[in-house]
């Protein structure tokens, strides 16, 4: 038998206004595991909190149900006060009969009553059979394995080494630097892209705390949040061994690395679109139109600017925005973020490196929502002499040694054709290639388009739903090289939001394995979607790794012998529930 | 010997003299109109001095054939207007924006500005500034001064207050009143006694410029704004502008009553009771008499 | 490609950034002669963009322009319309094309030509002049002979006495003698 303290809440008259309070108290007394019954006007007041502490050491209860808002709201507190009177956490439960009870049925006065004294009679039982239970804790392992090594990875890596942590930066490819890398400059403050990467890169290459693999790839990731098992292959340990390797014409020898990291930043980037998705524009076949980073290689530094056919300068060029992006029915139906302005910066550079040239933009919208972006474009149109036309372009095509491009100009009205020189399409950011099998091996899920899902688009944007695993940079989605950075800032905290302890506390309400009853069918272990079951390689049973678990009763209702259980939700627990609201 | 001066007065003193620069067509097409400025001045007691030899703006012309030369024809008046030191009232509001536009350039020092003081043959040291007519009397003078000289309010008389284009915009040269919503006329013929009705036309454009190449352009803009002052209650227009003024009387085409047109200031006039003011409308090719006569004004 | 050189000299002549628009079409929403016009006030200075100088130079638009600068002041982006009309009736002026309105230029020549060589307009002479030139004897003659018994329409013209400072005016900006595109 428990001896359980019962505290009705008035919330003003949020509670009291529909409910009558009176008549619950009355009810819920008559429970036989009920020793202690009162109703207050704001239980999770400071009074209302000493009122709970008071009773329990006048009553000495050994439970409580608080009938007021949802556990949502305030659970948290009433479990606190309880801790601190000395009753266990878990044998504290909300009865909500705000959210579920008095808001919703206004006008019902007298069902409400009733079906709040159900409820609370129901949490009544269900404390009554609660375990009194202890959190569980984890260590964490303090070291992070980031996965690429562009300007997101880069970033990531430095604002967690120095903080003092271990860092693992692998790379696909043979140099850091990513897409980045590659750019000629960066729009609004041109600077050339390989100075600014240059001193970021050195810094990463120097700093103790960071250990790189270059042509590195996960080959597989074990484990759970502060506490994940990595399994890299690299093809040489790291770059001062490069020159050992590297000798001309050997192939560099696969090394296999295992690392034990508490967290995992993806930070993979993008890759090109195929031009083969666009047969209208050429598909690819076409040698003088390209996309817009070839065209960034050409203007990087050293680069001429030249027809791939023959080599000629240019002196018509058109660039062409939107190519396969905000198109759902035959290209990608997101839009790229960053055409419109780098489009701007190429057609900038291209007027100074080629004074008498024409360029063209072809484009829908002008999305230019940064600090002084539109400034920026407004400036190329006006000192640039760069011709913007709106429309979508219809088709591009071969004529002699000439590209021909129909497109619209909706301003004035017309179909436009222009002979061109050279053509650059603003082709969208593809997800990094590998990164939906990258994603199906952490555990961290993709979106239709192949970018990685962030927790919450608005208010989670560096986390996944995967605990441990976070992103950073275009893998989460098309974005320019300010926000890329902001985001590797941003889960560069959260890894050292993780980190801050040795040690993790979880939830106890997991679930838990009755061993005589275990058979090791495995069915538990198939059906859990969170990885979290396993049979005992040694005692042949199931084991629940509690840091994975997020009980949601899978388990519970696969089992055929009934071993498997929730803590406090319990088959028991909740058919008593049942007979009180029955 | 010390004299006792107070800070308005001596504010009055400032403002007694003016350059004036009338334009041609205040010695031609609108002759009253400049009867009646230089009656209510003198009435103020406010000196009117014609700038001497003064040149023709060419305003309409110029600026339709060559935009230097529009800046460069008032810069000759502004280099004369300089050697007083006075500040210049324009009353002409086509007039008024080339002046203005050439004062723009000049203070701004621009290559335009070098353009000018190359072509006149002067300096310009900005010790002046261009007025119009409106500007003055209303911020300058100030409707308590007028209040006070009004002998006969113009009771009953409906009108509606109509700018025109010139004086309003372009916004950053004649730096005077909000060009959707301007009051100051409105406010001006209030303080006279008469009724001013509310409408959105205050400044439309009459046509001017095109009444006499086009006139079937001015045509439609003239019948379009009288068709809506009459539509707002108002039985006469008050203008400030000549080129509109004769617009409006020559190119109403409309059938049944024309709508008489007012110069402000032959209002002022009579709102004063200068015995001079009906003569001024003598001149008017619509003669507003019957309307007067039927108010007893 | 594109005539760039007529483009610059319009930019020039009318110092507006007409690459800023982004035809919203303000402008010709309120101009008041839009409906007679064969473009518009914001098709116009895409006909610029595009450099399609004999087109502009021959169109109507320029010339029955009246001038109100309502496009200008309500330009979201600072761009006066008026302004780029303006720079289009010089260059055709200065370049002696068959324009769309040919009695508009006969009476600003007229009226410059009169202002030149006496300081001062005289009415009587500009009306009289245009209506020979034109052969467009008999309008406004009722309307002008009142002017003229009001006294409103004097005989005598007025000569201003150091005429020869207009006229040196004049002569700067002749743009027979000079190329139309001044620095601004």
């Amino acid at each position: 038998m428990s001896r359980i303290g019962v505290f009705v809440c008035h919330c003003g008259i949020n509670i009291a206004g529909t409910i009558d309070v009176a008549t619950v108290v009355e009810q819920v007394k008559k429970h036989p595991d009920v020793v202690f019954v009162v109703d207050y006007k704001y239980m999770c007041s400071d009074p209302g909190q000493e009122l709970i502490k008071k009773t329990i050491a006048e009553y000495q209860l050994d439970g409580v149900v608080v009938a007021a808002c949802s556990p949502a709201m305030h659970e948290t507190t009433f479990r606190r006060a309880v801790a601190s009177a000395g009753v266990n956490s878990f044998r504290c439960e909300s009865a909500n009969i705000r959210e579920q009870v008095s808001w919703v049925h206004q006008e019902q006065k007298k069902e409400a009553t009733d079906k709040a004294t159900a409820i609370v009679r129901s949490i009544v039982e269900k404390v009554s059979g609660n375990e009194a239970l202890a959190p569980i804790t984890a260590p964490v392992t303090q070291r992070v394995l980031i996965i690429g090594g562009g300007i997101a990875g880069i970033r990531c890596a430095l604002d967690i080494a120095k903080a003092g942590f271990p860092v693992v930066l692998i790379e696909r490819n043979s140099q850091l630097g990513g897409k980045m890398a590659q750019l000629s400059g960066t729009y609004l403050n041109f600077s050339a892209a390989p100075d600014l990467l240059q001193k970021l890169i050195q810094q990463v290459n120097t700093h103790p705390n960071i250990q790189v693999l270059t042509n590195a790839e996960v080959e597989n990731v074990d484990g759970y949040v502060g506490n994940f098992v990595v399994k890299v292959t690299a093809k040489n340990e790291d770059q001062a061994n490069v020159k050992e390797q590297e000798e001309p014409g050997k192939e560099l020898v696969p090394i296999d690395f295992s690392f034990d990291v508490g967290a995992i930043v993806v930070a993979t980037g993008w890759d090109r679109y195929s031009q083969a998705l666009l047969p209208e524009y050429g598909g690819g076949e076409i040698p003088d139109v390209i996309d817009g980073l070839a065209f960034e290689q050409m203007l990087a530094a050293g680069g001429k600017i030249c027809r791939p056919s023959d080599g000629k300068v240019p002196n018509e060029i058109v660039f062409v925005q939107c190519a396969g992006s905000r198109d759902p029915e035959r290209g990608v139906p997101f839009c790229s973020k960053v055409c419109c302005m780098y489009v701007a910066k190429q057609a900038m550079l291209y007027k100074e490196r080629v004074p008498t040239g024409q360029p063209y933009v072809f484009y829908i919208d002008i999305r230019s929502a940064g600090k002084g972006y539109d400034e920026y474009v407004q400036r190329v149109m006006t000192d640039y002499q760069v011709l913007y036309l709106r429309g979508k372009v219809g088709k591009i095509f071969r004529d002699g040694d000439k590209v021909v491009v129909w497109g619209v100009d909706t301003l004035s009205g017309r179909a436009l054709e222009i002979a061109a020189d050279l053509v650059v399409l603003a082709t969208p950011m593809a997800p990094s290639s590998g990164s939906v099998e990258l994603g199906q091996r952490l555990h961290a899920s993709t979106d239709g388009n192949g970018f990685f899902t962030e927790a919450h688009v608005k208010l989670r944007p560096v986390e996944t739903l995967t605990a441990g695993i976070f992103l950073a940079g275009t893998a989460q989605g098309p974005k320019d090289i300010p926000e890329t950075v902001s985001q590797a800032s941003g889960a560069a905290a959260k890894v050292l939001q993780l980190f801050s302890n040795e040690k993790m506390t979880i939830s106890p309400l997991v679930a838990t394995v009755t061993a005589e009853l275990c058979s090791a069918c495995g069915t538990c272990v198939e059906i859990c979607p969170y990885g979290a079951r396993s049979i005992h390689p040694l005692w042949n049973i199931a084991t629940v790794n509690a840091s994975l678990c997020q009980s949601c009763g899978a388990c519970v209702v696969a089992c055929p012998n009934k071993a498997s259980q929730v803590h406090n939700w319990r088959p028991d627990q909740i058919l008593a529930m049942l007979d009180e609201v029955i | 010997m010390a004299i006792n001066v107070s800070e308005s007065e001596i504010q009055l003193s400032k403002l007694m003299e003016y350059s004036y620069y009338p334009g041609c067509s205040l010695h031609s097409t609108a002759r009253e109109f400049d009867d009646s400025i230089q009656s209510i001045f003198k009435t103020l007691d406010i000196k009117l001095y014609e700038l001497d030899d003064w040149n023709c703006c060419s305003a309409a012309s110029a600026t339709t054939l060559n935009h230097a030369l529009s800046l460069a024809l008032p810069g000759r008046n502004l280099a004369i207007a300089q050697k007083s030191g006075r500040d210049m009232l324009i009353p002409c509001t086509g007039c008024y924006n080339r002046h203005k536009s050439t004062e723009f350039e000049l203070k701004r020092n621009s290559l335009n500005s070098t353009m000018i003081e190359a072509a006149v043959g002067f300096k310009y040291q900005g010790n002046f500034e261009v007025r119009s007519l409106l500007d003055v009397v209303g911020n300058e003078i100030g409707m308590d001064r007028i209040h006070q000289h009004v002998q006969k309010p113009l009771t009953g008389l409906k009108v509606v207050g109509y700018y025109g284009c010139l004086l309003l915009r372009p916004t950053k040269i004649t730096q005077f009143e909000n060009p959707e919503k301007p009051i100051l006329l409105m406010e001006l013929l209030q303080t006279l006694g008469a009724e001013v009705m509310p409408w959105s036309y205050a400044m439309e454009c009459c046509g001017g410029d095109q009444t006499l190449v086009r006139p079937e352009i001015a045509v439609r803009l003239v019948n379009r704004l009288v068709e809506h002052a009459r539509e707002a209650g108002a039985q006469a227009m008050v203008t400030v502008c000549p080129l509109c003024q004769m617009s409006l009387e020559m190119r109403q085409t409309a059938p049944g009553t024309k709508m008489p047109l007012f110069y402000f200031t032959e209002l002022i006039g009579l709102a004063f009771g200068l015995k001079e003011a009906p003569a001024w409308w003598k001149k008017h090719l619509i003669s507003p008499e019957n309307l007067m006569n039927s108010l007893g004004l | 490609m594109l005539d760039i050189n007529f483009i610059d000299q319009v930019n020039t002549l009318s110092d507006q950034a007409i690459q800023l628009c982004y035809h919203c079409h303000k402008c010709t929403a309120g101009c008041p002669v839009t409906d007679q016009m064969e473009y518009g006030p914001d098709r116009i200075l895409r006909m610029v963009q595009f450099g399609e100088k004999e087109k502009l130079l021959k169109c109507r638009d320029i010339w029955i322009c009246v001038a109100c600068e309502t496009c200008g002041a309500r330009c979201p982006n600072e761009i006066d319309a008026a302004r780029v009309l303006g720079a289009l009736r010089e260059i055709a002026y200065s370049e002696n094309v068959a324009v769309a309105e040919p009695g508009a230029v006969k009476f600003h020549k007229l009226f410059l030509l009169l202002v030149k060589n006496m300081g001062r307009m005289h009415e009587v002479s500009l009306l009289a002049l245009h209506k020979l030139w034109t052969m467009n004897l008999f309008s406004d003659l009722p309307a002008g002979a009142r002017l003229f018994m009001m006294g409103k329409v004097p005989l005598k013209p007025h000569l201003i006495r150091r005429q020869g400072e207009v006229k040196r005016i004049y002569d700067a900006f002749d743009p027979k003698k000079k190329q139309v595109s001044h620095g601004n």
